[in-house]
């Protein structure tokens, strides 16, 4: 048991104007010598519970005490590392650590040490001359934290310092807070990835400004221990199964694990397929509950597996060409090369992933299949129209929802649907079925008159996709789709897609999730603007278990770290 | 493993008492050194103080002439006498017209509709008429309405021309009453020596607003939208030294452009400098108070950098220009516009800077609007501490 740093009572936050309390009493203890989580989907309310810890903003109502005082009493003891890492972008990297040594009070004395050791620590010593903007998303992640550690506090606080950065840098993060925690800091560490949170000591998940859950993360998988099983060897289509399982009232959760479908139900998992009508060359196996199984469960279940969406949609008849393709696609920005030779080829009615951290080129890639970004060298066709002659055919036969919400926020939910029904040139009478479907389709009856930048993040997730749809396209682009909903709305989401790949939709998604690779057919696992790997989600695995042998059921992140290191010492070697 | 761990960061001290909640000097020279590199290192900076100062004088030293050049005009000769037939020709020889000759006022009508020309002169039937007798006889001109300044010019233009012509052949009668036109003449004719010099002094305090209040409220507005503030605000920081910190990089830059401005207007364009360079050094210090008392309270109420910038143009830059008493003259404004006047601190600046360049030092009148600036910017610093809360909400 270590040393209480900070400590929070029935804590409500109502911000003016705002419908919903974002902070419904909430209470939370942090200690030292192990990670706190903060776990819960965008708007969950981790920001402003951490910015309350921070002194940044005041509760409307509850008692807070942080190292022992009021919040701000002891701001030299305490780090806070913001989400976008709080650095000076035009400063270099160790300009910035000045500063926060200066802003901070440590003795000049000390300086020479503590920046030695502190870039030592993260690895930075080599870039310390690097202006802050030019650092990558995982050094800028590190800097902000070794400037947060400037003067060694006894609470760091830090806000997603994961979202976004790839899973090397992720575990190499983790490493090293958990250094931190065994030297007696108290850390309180906000995420949205729920694999983070398992690895937590005490775990506070929120929901809508709910406390949901405290305590040991294995508390709440206990609750649906012997529920979860993993079906695989089934013959047939794995997306028409997995609808199938959903649609039955004994299974509350299911997803998409390469070939094989694990299932949470709502009651002891069944031991034989023979209780789920399936045929007899299936195997059914139960396999431990994560997190993620816990807090599905708490949140009543996901939704049922068939898509009203896709019934309502047309039959797209693909044919056997292709219905997207990459034939070398380069680019280049100035002497940097964003996208390097990119080379794939998808069929009709398939989901194609490409995956990768931040930066690394999946955007650049999209946005030229798109037509948003012409290309240095190569070429590319979707739906059979090639984007150099035919970019306005191409364009108007995909449907494109983008990574940050891009319907107009001033606008209501009907004037945004209203407009892309214009926008992509439908008739009147088509217009106003489409709308009435969309309204029916996505449960937006409620919140027509609402403007769309006022809503919810899942609710703007679903207009997003109400819009991409509206005409019907036969391909899908869907750039980092359900960042930051939470699971309920991402099952939700991936329901529709299922759906709309079983009617022959073609979809290219670009995500760092690992768990949404899991739905792809086919995935390129794109690093540092090259595609280094190539395969479904069972053969990446399966070349990631020839490269460490070690790796016990390897998940698509495990994978991904494996290729990515492979890669990295092939680049080493040849260097 | 463990071994790093211990050498990774140095143990946690406990709080000491005494360095808490205090202004302190050392994390505000920290601010403002951070400060002075961003500025350093952003090339706009460099357009903001240097190039744009340059331009605003070029512009105002050079394009907006008063002068007219050559103007089109539409004449219309109704008249067959000797004496419009000789009036129609010192139009076309003037140097001041481009003329287009009709016989009616339909065939150019449209042209004066379409802003072809910005005159109709008209020589009447009958003009001879009264030429044997001495008398001058009236002729019509008609402007177009919809652009004011050149219809002014056009108009005086061709009058004067017209009074000229009648001297010219000794027609006495009706000159004596047009007299006051020939002196409205000159007026227009030889403004440009004091227009230019006031529009070169005020483009000095055009300068000193944009990089007082403009530029102070958008380097704010990008700390809150890039998420520094955020961070700052976790550090012991206070407030004040952050508001500081700001002041001081771009007190210095507006001083750096203002010296610029001054060296320009004297050795380019020949504005007398007849006061002292100490009389303007303090003129201007005042004056960025409240410019930067204004940018600073900007970026306390928005933190958005567009909205910064449309703030600071409005309360900012557009007063300074319209009603700072530089471009159009306060007194020729109507009085409720006039009262408008007493709140904008530039008001205060352009008549101390006028007369340092063009009068010398007259510190009876600096002195009350120094006061006057000092005061603005006290409150409108009282007003930023006010309103600043250190909040993210």
């Amino acid at each position: 048991m270590g040393e209480t740093v900070a400590s929070a009572r029935d804590l409500v936050m109502r911000f003016d104007g705002a419908e919903d309390d974002a902070l419904k009493g909430v209470a939370l203890t942090v200690e030292t010598g192990q990670i706190t989580g903060l776990v819960g989907p965008d708007g969950a309310g981790k920001t402003t519970l951490i910015r309350i810890l921070a002194n940044l903003l005041s509760p409307t109502e509850g008692s807070v005490e942080v190292l022992g005082g009021e919040p701000g009493t002891n701001r030299f003891d305490l780090g806070y590392m913001p989400q976008r890492f709080g650095l000076y972008e035009d400063l270099s990297v160790i300009e910035n650590l000045t500063l926060y040594a200066r802003m901070r009070g440590l003795p000049k004395s000390e300086w020479d040490a503590v920046f030695a050791r502190l870039l030592d620590f993260t690895d930075l010593a080599r870039f310390k001359s690097r202006l802050g903007g030019k650092l990558s998303g995982g050094m800028k992640q590190k800097l902000g934290l070794a400037c947060a550690l400037v003067r060694t506090p006894r609470l760091l606080l830090l806000d997603e310092p994961s979202v976004g950065v790839d899973p090397v840098s992720r575990r190499e993060l983790w490493g090293m807070i958990e250094q931190l925690v065994d030297e007696g800091i108290g850390v309180l560490w906000s995420t949205a990835y729920l694999d983070e949170a398992e690895q937590c000591e005490v775990v506070y998940l929120l929901n809508h400004g709910e406390l949901l859950f405290s305590g040991n993360p294995s508390e709440l998988t206990d609750e649906v221990t012997g529920r979860v099983a993993v079906v695989t060897g089934f013959e047939g289509r794995r997306r028409r199964l997995l609808t199938r399982m959903l649609d039955r009232d004994d299974v509350i959760d299911g997803t998409l694990q390469g070939r094989s479908i694990r299932l949470l139900f709502d009651r002891p998992a069944p031991s034989e397929p023979i209780v789920l009508d399936l045929d007899a060359d299936s195997q059914m196996q139960s396999v431990p509950p994560r997190f993620e199984d816990g807090f599905i469960n708490r949140l009543g279940g996901g939704p049922d597996g068939t898509s009203e969406l896709a019934r309502r949609y047309r039959t797209i008849l693909g044919g056997d060409g292709c219905a997207i393709e990459a034939k070398g696609l380069t680019k280049r920005f100035g002497d940097f090369t964003a996208a390097d030779n990119m080379d794939f080829v998808i069929p009709f009615g398939k989901i194609y992933g490409l995956l990768g951290p931040n930066g690394a080129g999946k955007s650049t890639t999209f946005k030229m299949l798109c037509g948003l970004l012409t290309p240095t060298e190569g070429s590319g066709a979707v739906a059979g129209h090639d984007l150099r002659t035919a970019g306005p055919e191409a364009r108007r036969s995909l449907g494109y929802m983008a990574q940050k919400f891009s319907l107009y926020g001033d606008l209501s939910v009907r004037q945004n649907l209203n407009f892309f029904a214009g926008a992509y040139g439908l008739s009147r009478g088509e217009a106003r079925d489409a709308i009435d479907s969309a309204i029916e389709v996505f449960g937006l009856g409620d919140s027509l008159s609402r403007s769309a930048g006022e809503m919810p993040l899942g609710y703007k997730q679903r207009l997003s996709l109400a819009c991409a749809v509206m005409h019907q396209p036969p391909v899908l682009f869907l750039d980092e789709p359900t960042s930051g909903v939470d699971p309920v709305a991402r099952r939700e989401f991936w329901t529709h897609i299922n759906g709309l790949v079983e009617k022959g939709v073609t979809v290219l998604v670009t995500t760092h999730f690992m768990e949404e690779a899991e739905y792809c057919d086919d995935i390129s696992l794109i690093y540092r603007s090259q595609l280094i790997a190539q395969g479904t989600p069972d053969e990446l695995k399966r070349r990631a278990q020839e490269l460490s042998p070690g790796l016990q059921a390897p998940t698509m992140e495990d994978a991904f770290i494996a290729l990515v290191e492979d890669r990295d010492a092939a680049v080493e070697k040849a260097a | 493993m463990k071994a790093q761990a211990e050498a990774s960061v140095p143990p946690p001290k406990t709080n000491r008492a005494g360095d808490r909640e205090k202004f302190d000097v050392r994390r505000l020279s920290a601010m403002s050194r951070k400060e002075i590199l961003q500025v350093s290192r952003d090339p706009s900076t460099y357009i903001i103080a240097l190039v744009l100062p340059l331009i605003l004088l070029l512009l105002f030293g050079y394009g907006l002439n008063l002068d007219m050049g050559t103007t089109r005009i539409g004449l219309v000769v109704q008249d067959d006498s000797e004496a419009a037939q000789s009036l129609a020709a010192s139009y076309h020889n003037s140097d001041w017209f481009e003329v287009e000759q009709a016989r009616s006022v339909d065939e150019i009508e449209v042209d004066l509709v379409s802003g072809n020309i910005f005159a109709m002169v008209v020589i009447p039937q009958g003009f001879g008429e009264g030429v044997p007798r001495g008398e001058a006889p009236p002729i019509q001109i008609v402007t177009d309405g919809s652009q004011p300044n050149n219809a002014t010019f056009a108009a005086g233009y061709a009058e004067g021309l017209r009074a000229n012509w009648a001297a010219g052949r000794g027609l006495e009668a009706g000159q004596a009453e047009r007299g006051g036109i020939r002196t409205e003449e000159r007026y227009w004719f030889n403004p440009e020596l004091k227009s230019r010099y006031s529009l070169v002094i005020g483009s000095i305090a055009i300068v000193m607003v944009i990089i007082g209040t403009l530029q102070t409220s958008l380097v704010i507005a990008r700390e809150w939208e890039r998420g520094t503030m955020e961070a700052m605000m976790a550090t012991p920081m206070r407030m004040s030294e952050f508001l500081v910190s700001k002041v001081v990089p771009y007190f210095i830059l507006s001083l750096v452009s203002i010296a610029l401005c001054t060296v320009l207007a004297v050795t380019v364009f020949g504005v007398p400098f007849r006061g002292s360079v100490m009389a303007l050094f303090v003129i201007s210090c005042a004056f960025l108070l409240p410019a930067l008392g204004l940018g600073l309270l900007i970026s306390a109420v928005t933190k958005n950098q567009f909205v910064a910038s449309q703030a600071g143009l409005l309360s900012g830059f557009l007063p300074t220009l319209l009603l700072s008493g530089f471009l159009y003259e306060i007194s020729s404004m109507p009085w409720p516009i006039q009262a408008i006047t007493y709140i904008i601190p530039a008001r205060y600046l352009v008549p101390s800077l006028q007369t340092v360049f063009m009068a010398g030092d007259v510190w009876a009148l600096f002195l009350p609007n120094i006061a006057a600036l000092v005061g603005f910017g006290a409150l409108l610093l009282f007003l930023t501490f006010r309103v600043n809360r250190r909040s993210l909400a």
